[in-house]
């Protein structure tokens, strides 16, 4: 299976990122050598086999239903690009 | 007496028991030589005043004294590093101190918060000198992807001063950093290699723990199922000391694992009588430097003329462990990383609309590995391809963990080399990705089963740069990688260091 | 539920080429009742000023992890168990990927193929008396997320995360409604039983109830048609609203030799009717998969047992039982398990009490006081204790029923006991045969005309002289007693 150029750019908007179109032509190979060389693991035998979830053998921990955290909107807020008025602000939005 | 700067951890732990030397000393003598370092480019942000501040009041107080509570520890130990100036990769979140994953994208970020294993440090006495540079978002292993520039290895080619050696990465400035004497010792982080292979070719001891022994909580996040914080030090004395005050169980983070930290530094017995050390057939590959596979051999001997029990062990799935990496970590990187919107804290390139900032600040704020990885995680995750991709590489890794499984039903600890090759040059390996992938070959299988490595330095490549060998261990059994290293350690009798050709020459 | 029970007719739509059915499926998000978030130790209150209910988990700073709450565990087992619904022992949460500001990870933890509820049912009538079967396909838990506001900024959407993070429970129901009825009443229903188990406070106006409602029209028995999901719907006249419009714009279409696009639309509830939405018109692709920074959630059947031994009593069998055992009617038992506010009033009101004329009362001058005056039955001036009392006034005959509804009023109007009032007021119903004999001889000898008549075979008189004794006594006096005093004086 081969990426072309239209594809790339697809994942790249789906992971919001922007890719010069130069650099876009060099990804394009960069990303089909990768995923050429990943095509090896068909040769596994993995009938049968569950995927891993975790690599420890443990249960999921719970925590407590209280109120322990939070009520601290300055450090929330400390390293915002855009906040005024308890808000983070970013472009508008039409919905 | 020697240099404040080239005692290891566990010297100047009782010199300064002792009141021999004082942590401000001791911390002054490693400012100098940070700052005297800048050529190697190992730090991203230096805390000199805040070092100076600590290390005053350790020197001011009694020992257990006022600075911090000794249970705000989570493995509840004493003040084992108190006074001692640390090093600390900059993917460690520090309360108000910058911390950016050497990335565009984090650049001024100001953490209001610090992470449970630097916490944990610091409740332990430790001193932060700064923190280091690394491969941005700890996605590289020669440390050339860092948007803070490369870092160089203290280290240079026998007759070749010209050549930049890289430090191996990611953890590649607090590779530079201990092995240049800056800092007694620093902590990394290892998701596929990130600790152990730089530790090598540098010719120190970077130790991987067990997956769920650290507290991942705070820590910019590559790989979550990968990821593990471990020591980089001198000595592997030194490695289980800073471990043990890194370590134990952290309620904030899931997959910390709630077992008692055993005494790692009383596990250094040097006594490895009857032990079974495994040795994978599957490690010796195609077009590997003699020199690599000879230090290998080397290895197997030391561990046998200490008593030790050499079994050729296989481990079949050795060679899809990287390209069933390279789908796993790019996969959950590029879902961690999509936080990183502009939106919250770090950068934001302006745009008309939201999509347009996104774009804009996400195209501007990584680098060019990184938007590569976080393609790939974002392709094989897609409709479509998951099964193929995604759900295939975590059958493989089933596979993996169940080699290792059946080989510790035989064999105490495994030894194999850390990499394969010494390091290379900056821009050596070029423009291929899938080169300077190879370079994790050997360290990423037991990442793949969260396992505990060591890498330990044992000799010189024939251009004189340091070669380390590994030794894996059984999930949670870090005591026994301790003690074959010590063992390795003392056999390979490593002493040499790089000359010094940075900063001040006098 | 018994086979004599109809089946609701289909609300169909006349098009110009004939009928169309509608076809209906609901997912509703169910804010979890819980002190803490679903992953973070932040609160969950409605209302508070932006981004103070938030942890830096919520805001997905750096190096953050998430936890989960037991708490909310517990709550969608308890509601599963409430749905009849399989309980998964194993589940998994996984990240949903898409970006958006108020989506601060860049991901929605969820569960996506391994959900902790399957499939249960639920039963929803109507007002006709008819009943529709409606299965839940599932039920999994997920983070809420912020708040975007739009209308503060002339050129910036304002994020608030104090929401980000909050457990939701999404409920999602197979397609087997028929009618914007049947939508509202299955809504309806299931917000009862969230209310009965304390999983979810169901107030739809702050948003901890909504619901997306996947709409198609097809030809009755024809194959299913393509679906439009109408977005966080938030009362449930919109949702019949929303389907009424949404329904017959398909047909129209469709008539029209259009085609409906499987599409994301948004309610307007000023005009009443739906538009694309533009932030979702594009496709998604989201990029599943389970959360590494969360192991897979585990419990055993013990777990599972304990919440089931706590269960309450729900709506239906309350119903069964209230018709069963306290011989009430079908809709008197339907009125008072609507809610369980009302029904836990009820049932002290009905504690060692007439059950019929507790239920009367409840639903007959209890609510008629509580609807004038807006108020709910958990803010009632009167409380189940004190209608107790009143009733208890009635039965052993010290007030009579007429000054029972005059004591009632008052009751609700001063807060004061019924006991209390009638002593106060002096109400208390004379019995003493005495009094009222010589009551009944000043009537008679009063009216000695009538009582010839009535002795010539005029029984209809007998109202008469009740009414006059009863007015002498100013209401007084116990009618039972009155009558048999006149008419041994009468016949003799």
């Amino acid at each position: 299976m081969s990426l072309d150029k239209a594809t790339v750019a697809g994942i790249a908007h789906l992971a919001r990122i922007r890719v010069d179109d130069d650099r876009l032509e060099t990804m394009v190979g960069e990303l089909n050598n990768i995923l050429g060389w990943i095509e090896q693991l068909g040769e596994v035998d993995t009938d049968g086999v569950a995927p891993m979830t975790s690599v420890a053998d443990m249960q999921a921990p719970m925590r407590q239903d209280v109120v322990n955290d939070g009520n601290y909107q300055d450090r929330v807020l400390a390293n915002a690009p855009a906040a005024a008025d308890g808000f983070f602000g970013v472009p508008k939005v039409i919905e | 007496m020697a240099a404040l700067t080239d005692l290891t951890l566990a010297e100047a732990r009782d010199k300064l028991t002792s009141r021999e030397i004082s942590s401000r000393e001791l911390t002054e003598a490693h400012i100098v030589a940070m700052e005297d370092a800048r050529d190697l480019n190992a730090f991203i942000t230096e805390t000199p005043e805040r070092a100076l501040e600590v290390a005053d009041a350790i020197d001011g107080s009694e020992k257990g004294g006022h600075l911090a509570d000794i249970s705000s520890h989570s493995g509840g130990i004493g003040r084992t590093i108190e006074g001692i100036p640390l090093a600390i990769k900059d993917l460690y979140c520090t309360n108000g101190v910058q911390t950016t994953a050497a990335s565009h994208i984090l650049e001024g970020f100001k953490p209001q918060y610090e992470s449970t294993v630097t916490a944990n440090m610091w409740a332990a006495g430790g001193v932060m000198l700064g923190k280091t540079n690394l491969d941005e978002f700890a996605m590289g292993s020669s440390n050339e992807t860092s948007y803070f520039g490369n870092v160089l290895s203290p280290w240079k080619r026998t007759g070749d001063d010209a050549a930049q050696i890289v430090p191996g990465g990611s953890s590649g400035g607090s590779a530079s950093a201990v092995a240049a004497r800056i800092a007694t010792a620093a902590i990394g982080t290892d998701t596929g290699g990130s600790i152990r292979q730089p530790a090598s070719f540098v010719g120190i001891v970077g130790m991987k723990p067990t997956y769920g022994r650290c507290s991942r909580w705070g820590i910019v996040a590559f790989a979550s199922s990968l990821d593990q914080p471990g020591p980089m030090t001198r000595t592997v004395r030194d490695s289980a000391i800073l471990l043990q005050a890194m370590a134990g169980h952290d309620p904030k983070d899931s997959t910390s694992v709630n077992q008692p930290l055993p005494n790692f530094e009383a596990a250094l017995t040097n006594d490895i009588k009857g032990l079974k050390i495994g040795i994978p057939k599957e490690y010796r590959m195609d077009g590997m430097p003699s020199e690599i596979d000879d230090l290998w051999k080397q290895g197997v001997k030391w561990l046998e003329d200490a008593g030790a029990e050499a079994v050729e062990i296989s481990l079949p799935h050795t060679k899809y462990a990287l390209p069933a990496y390279y789908i796993v970590a790019p996969a959950e990187a590029s879902s961690n990383l999509a936080r990183y919107d502009g939106v919250r804290y770090g950068l934001r390139v302006d745009g008309d609309s939201l999509e347009e900032m996104y774009e804009a600040t996400r195209g501007a704020g990584f680098g060019e590995e990184v938007q590569r990885r976080v393609l790939i995680g974002t392709y094989v995750l897609s409709a479509g391809y998951y099964d193929a991709y995604y759900l295939k590489a975590q059958k493989v890794r089933t596979r993996i963990a169940e080699d290792f499984r059946n080989a510790f039903q035989q064999v105490d600890a495994i030894l194999t080399p850390t990499a394969p090759s010494a390091a290379f040059a900056a821009g050596e390996k070029g423009d291929d990705p899938i080169a300077m992938y190879l370079n994790d070959v050997f360290t990423v299988p037991a990442s793949m089963a969260g396992l505990p490595g060591i890498s330990v330095p044992a000799g010189l490549s024939s251009d004189g740069l340091p070669l380390g060998l590994q030794v894996l261990g059984n999930a949670f059994d870090e005591e026994t990688v301790f003690r074959v290293g010590g063992v390795l350690e003392e056999a390979a009798a490593f002493t040499a260091r790089p000359q010094k050709w940075w900063g001040d020459k006098s | 539920m018994s086979d004599t029970v109809k089946a609701p007719a289909p609300q169909l739509i006349q098009g110009a080429t004939g009928d169309w059915e509608i076809v209906l499926g609901l997912e509703i998000h169910a804010q979890v009742v819980s002190n803490a978030k679903l992953f973070s130790g932040a609160a969950t209150e409605f209302g508070a000023e932006p981004n103070t209910q938030v942890s830096l988990v919520d805001a997905a700073m750096p190096g953050m992890l998430p936890v989960i709450n037991e708490v909310v565990v517990e709550q969608a087992v308890r509601t599963g168990l409430g749905l009849k619904a399989q309980i998964n022992n194993f589940s998994v949460f996984d990240r949903k990927n898409y970006f958006y500001p108020d989506l601060p990870q860049g991901y929605q933890i969820s569960q996506f193929s391994q959900p902790i509820v399957g499939e249960g049912i639920v039963h929803v009538e109507l007002a006709d008396g008819s009943v529709r079967e409606v299965g839940v396909e599932r039920l999994h838990l997920e983070q809420d997320a912020g708040k975007s506001v739009h209308d503060l900024h002339p050129q910036q959407t304002y994020v608030d995360l104090n929401r980000s993070g909050v457990a939701l429970m999404e409920i999602v129901s197979k397609p087997d409604m028929r009618s914007s009825e049947e939508a509202s009443a299955y809504v309806r229903k299931i917000r009862s039983i969230l209310r009965y188990l304390g999983t979810c406070d169901g107030n739809m106006e702050q948003g901890s109830m909504r619901a997306d409602v996947n709409v198609s029209v097809r030809k009755p028995g024809g194959d299913l048609g393509t679906r439009a999901e109408i977005k966080n719907v938030n009362s449930l006249k919109f949702i019949q609203q929303a389907i009424e419009y949404e329904a017959q714009r398909q047909v129209d279409i469709i008539e029209d030799g259009g085609e409906i696009k499987q599409e994301t639309r948004l309610f307007d509830a000023g005009s009443g009717t739906t538009r694309s939405m533009r932030s979702k018109e594009e496709a998604h692709d989201y990029r599943y998969f389970p959360d590494p920074d969360l192991l897979p959630l585990e419990f055993d059947d013990a777990f599972v047992a304990r919440i089931k031994a706590d269960l309450p009593e729900l709506p239906d069998d309350k119903m069964d039982r209230f018709q069963a055992e306290l011989g009430l009617s079908h809709y008197d038992a339907g009125v008072l398990v609507a809610e369980r506010e009302i029904a836990d009033y009820f049932e002290i009101v009905a504690a060692g009490r007439d059950a019929k004329i507790a239920a009367n009362w409840v639903s007959g001058n209890l609510f008629g006081l509580l609807n004038k005056d807006a108020t709910a039955i958990t803010d009632s001036p009167v409380s189940a204790e004190q209608l107790g009392g009143l009733l208890d006034l009635m039965a052993d005959g010290t007030i009579s029923g007429k000054i029972a509804k005059d004591v009632f009023e008052d009751m609700f109007a001063s807060g004061k006991d019924a006991a209390t009032i009638v002593d106060e007021k002096g109400l208390k119903q004379v019995s003493d045969t005495g009094a009222i004999e010589a009551m009944v001889d000043e009537v008679m000898a009063a009216n000695q005309d009538k009582v010839e008549e009535y002795r010539g075979g005029k029984d209809k008189l007998m109202g008469f002289f009740v009414g006059q004794v009863m007015k002498a006594s100013k209401g007084q006096a116990n009618p039972g007693v009155v009558n048999q005093i006149l008419k041994d004086k009468l016949s003799g």
